[in-house]
């Protein structure tokens, strides 16, 4: 019988870090109003570094993170899922999306331990962008929900869908100002709607904060290629969130830092995230929260997920070196200063984001995940066929055969994000079987 | 070497017992609630036919999807477990080398397999979430029409007109066989429409992974003469059934256990 090598393993040291700063975002949200401050509702991809400009007690929920932590909760999840379709509402939407409303629907607010608080909190304000026709309908809907509870929430939207650039290429100057001037509009708006003066001292720090938080996640992902690599991804899903939630923060960063110096030790002294890594791969798109257990199963068969072009380009920012190798973002070589720089800054860093590649064209994003598995050393890649999430689904049946093509094994497997009732389990696990048998892989332990 | 093969399937358990890479002996039965009582009675039906005792045979692959429940609890004590799509390759190569494409329509899944050398798998696709594209259709529809399931292919080879029907649900489908049977669309026409509705649900699915030939049909909806014209249509293909199709994937788990000796 072949011996199967053993990795040392370690928890991660900053791992209570991480679950206090994701308990203290909620609970800061919850309580913003007892501690004089302001609190705004809107999506993870919004512009969060301008509301930061109204002063260091604006506090937000940003809403796909907290679609997928109620997910994870599937009891609560199917509860939210029931009101929203009780409103009329069809479950083929974003599982996201239908999540966020069934709270407000039932009034109640889930927080990181899963505690659930009755009471759902109205924002004072709704900050998003339109990158996908959910982000577009979203807080629409909120608004709307809010009102029938007689709150007008105001609400500022920003287009972005100026198109994909490329990994590197210049964005033109017309589709960056087109941004710039809505959020120059939006800083008026919120001026008007918080009654607070906007101070860019605080926007330029709060740019420059996101900036180097997703350039240093970008890096820690990269360290990802070490053998056996650092980080798995079902521990990296609770480390990359702190970037949906808080990028322009400080604390976002200073973690980030701290991850990123341990997970350098961890590659330094061989600590592998799991004891047996024989097979590496990748997946895609957000995985069935309430189902995380699959990535358990995986590693009983010396399977090891090392990350996703989701989990390293919804936040990470990224270069593409002319052979195609991927580096962490370089920052520019100074910190803006005015509120003009600051804003075409985080504009034009905001549009290389790789995650938005695929809503235009779908060769980039099969290109991408090619020199993911290049790079990173990756043996397959698992594709969810996402229900709840058209926006990052679109395409994958065409990444698939572009992989494929490539000579990468594929294995494509359908499921919800969000709905616990789109996915099958055991179905599901009795194809990976079979996929891993296919790769000539056995179980190692039970 | 006698090795055996068993899969525990969704609708019948069926063993192989190989010696030599020959066939010494194959059986089949229904699952019944006790899965495992099932297999284990005609596991040692089968081995008491051949005149073997559980001794002799060298080594147990599991398949099917209650697999688990014969992997090393006796009698059956199987050593290992087999995935349906591994099985079903190797049975469809030690039977026709010539094999790159196999269909299995069993009782609950139905699959493509891209074969590789020696029936190793390339490539593979599962029909996700409903038996629509399985066997169990065809026997919901047969109760629909009132017939047994074995006339249902005969009927449909009688068929004089096609009709398109619906094979994403078993329920709507079934539904829509009510509303032909009140327009009096014949017995003949509606077990058509429905074969014409699986295979091209099969044939979609199967043309995920590619079709190349030897392109071989397995498993029990193999037998129904009903599926094969039209499946060969969606497919653009002709197809080879082998004897026995409902037997491959167990006699595959009988080969593989015979390459893995220890």
């Amino acid at each position: 019988m072949t011996q199967n090598k053993e990795y040392p393993t370690e928890l991660l040291k900053c791992w209570n870090e991480a679950k206090n700063l994701r308990k203290s975002y909620y609970e800061d949200y919850l309580r913003a109003h007892e501690k004089g401050g302001v609190r705004w509702a809107g999506g993870a991809w919004a512009f969060s570094s301008i509301p930061a400009g109204l002063g260091e007690d604006v506090y937000c929920v940003t809403g796909e993170p907290y679609g997928a932590t109620i997910a994870f909760f599937k009891d609560f999840a199917a509860r939210c899922h029931d009101a929203v379709e009780a409103a009329g509402f069809p479950r083929t939407l974003c599982a996201y999306m239908r999540n966020y409303w069934g709270s407000l629907l039932l009034d109640k607010f889930v927080l990181s331990d899963g505690t659930v608080v009755e009471g759902a909190p109205i924002p004072d304000f709704i900050w998003q962008d339109h990158i996908c026709c959910s982000h577009g309908k979203w807080y629409q809907v909120v608004k709307w929900l809010e009102k029938k509870k007689g709150k007008e929430v105001p609400m500022y939207c920003v287009d972005v869908s100026v198109g994909y650039p490329g990994p590197n290429e210049k964005v033109e100057d017309y589709k960056v100002n087109y941004i710039i001037q809505q959020l120059n509009d939006g800083i008026d708006w919120l001026e008007k709607v918080t009654g607070r003066e906007y101070d860019d001292k605080l926007l330029c720090e709060a740019v420059w904060n996101e900036m180097k938080a997703t350039s240093v996640w970008a890096e820690i992902c990269s360290l990802n290629k070490a053998v056996p690599t650092p980080l798995d991804e079902k521990t990296m899903y609770s480390l990359y969130v702190m970037g949906t939630l808080m990028k322009h923060r400080p604390e976002c960063v200073a973690f980030y830092e701290t991850l990123r110096d341990e997970v350098k030790d961890r590659v330094k002294r061989g600590i592998a995230a799991t004891p047996y890594e024989k097979f590496r791969v990748i997946t895609d798109t957000q995985p069935p929260w309430g189902f995380l257990k699959i990535f358990r199963e995986m590693e009983k068969y010396g399977v090891v997920s090392l990350g996703s072009l989701y989990t390293f380009g919804l936040i990470g920012m990224w270069e593409f070196k002319t052979d195609g190798t991927w580096v962490p973002k370089t920052l520019p070589k100074k910190k803006p200063q005015t509120r003009e720089e600051a804003l075409r800054a985080i504009v034009e860093w905001t549009l290389h984001k790789p995650e938005w590649a695929h809503f235009y064209k779908p060769e980039l994003k099969t290109q991408m995940i090619k020199n993911i598995v290049d790079q990173w050393k990756v043996d397959a890649v698992l594709l969810h066929y996402n229900r709840g999430c058209e926006g990052l689904s679109v395409h994958i049946a065409e990444n698939r055969l572009g992989l494929l093509e490539a000579g990468v094994p594929v294995f494509p497997f359908e499921g919800n994000m969000g709905d616990e009732r789109e996915f099958d389990f055991a179905g599901t696990m009795a194809r990976l079987t079979a996929f891993f048998e296919s790769m000539g892989l056995k179980k190692i332990t039970e | 070497m006698i090795t055996a093969g068993i899969d525990v399937g969704a609708k019948f358990v069926k063993v192989v017992i190989l010696k030599d890479g020959k066939v010494l002996e194959r059986a089949k039965a229904l699952v019944g609630f006790d899965v495992l009582k099932s297999a284990s009675d005609l596991f040692e039906s089968t081995i008491k036919k051949t005149g073997l005792s559980r001794n002799d045979i060298k080594r147990i692959a599991a398949t099917g999807m209650g697999r688990e429940t014969v992997h090393g609890k006796p009698p059956v004590n199987a050593e290992e477990v087999i995935s349906e799509v591994m099985a079903d390759a190797k049975g469809a190569f030690h039977l026709i080398p010539n094999v790159k494409t196999v269909i299995d329509v069993g009782a609950e899944e139905g699959r493509g397999i891209k074969v590789g050398p020696n029936g190793t798998v390339r490539d593979f696709v599962i029909n996700e979430r409903c038996a629509a594209g399985a066997g169990t259709f065809v026997e919901a529809m047969a109760r629909a029409l009132e017939i047994k399931v074995e006339d249902m292919g005969s009927l449909a080879l009688k068929s004089t007109q096609i009709i398109p029907m619906n094979a994403q649900c078993c329920v709507f489908a079934e539904s829509e066989v009510v509303t032909l049977i009140h327009s009096k669309v014949s017995k003949e026409d509606i077990s058509r429409a429905i074969h014409d509705a699986i295979a091209s649900r099969i044939g979609s699915m199967v043309l995920r992974v590619g079709v190349e030939k030897d392109v071989v049909l397995i498993g029990g909806v193999a037998l129904n003469p009903g599926f094969l014209p039209p499946l060969k249509r969606e497919l653009n293909s002709d197809i080879i059934v082998p004897e026995y199709p409902e037997y491959v994937s167990a006699l595959g788990a009988a080969v593989i256990a015979s390459e893995h000796k220890e």
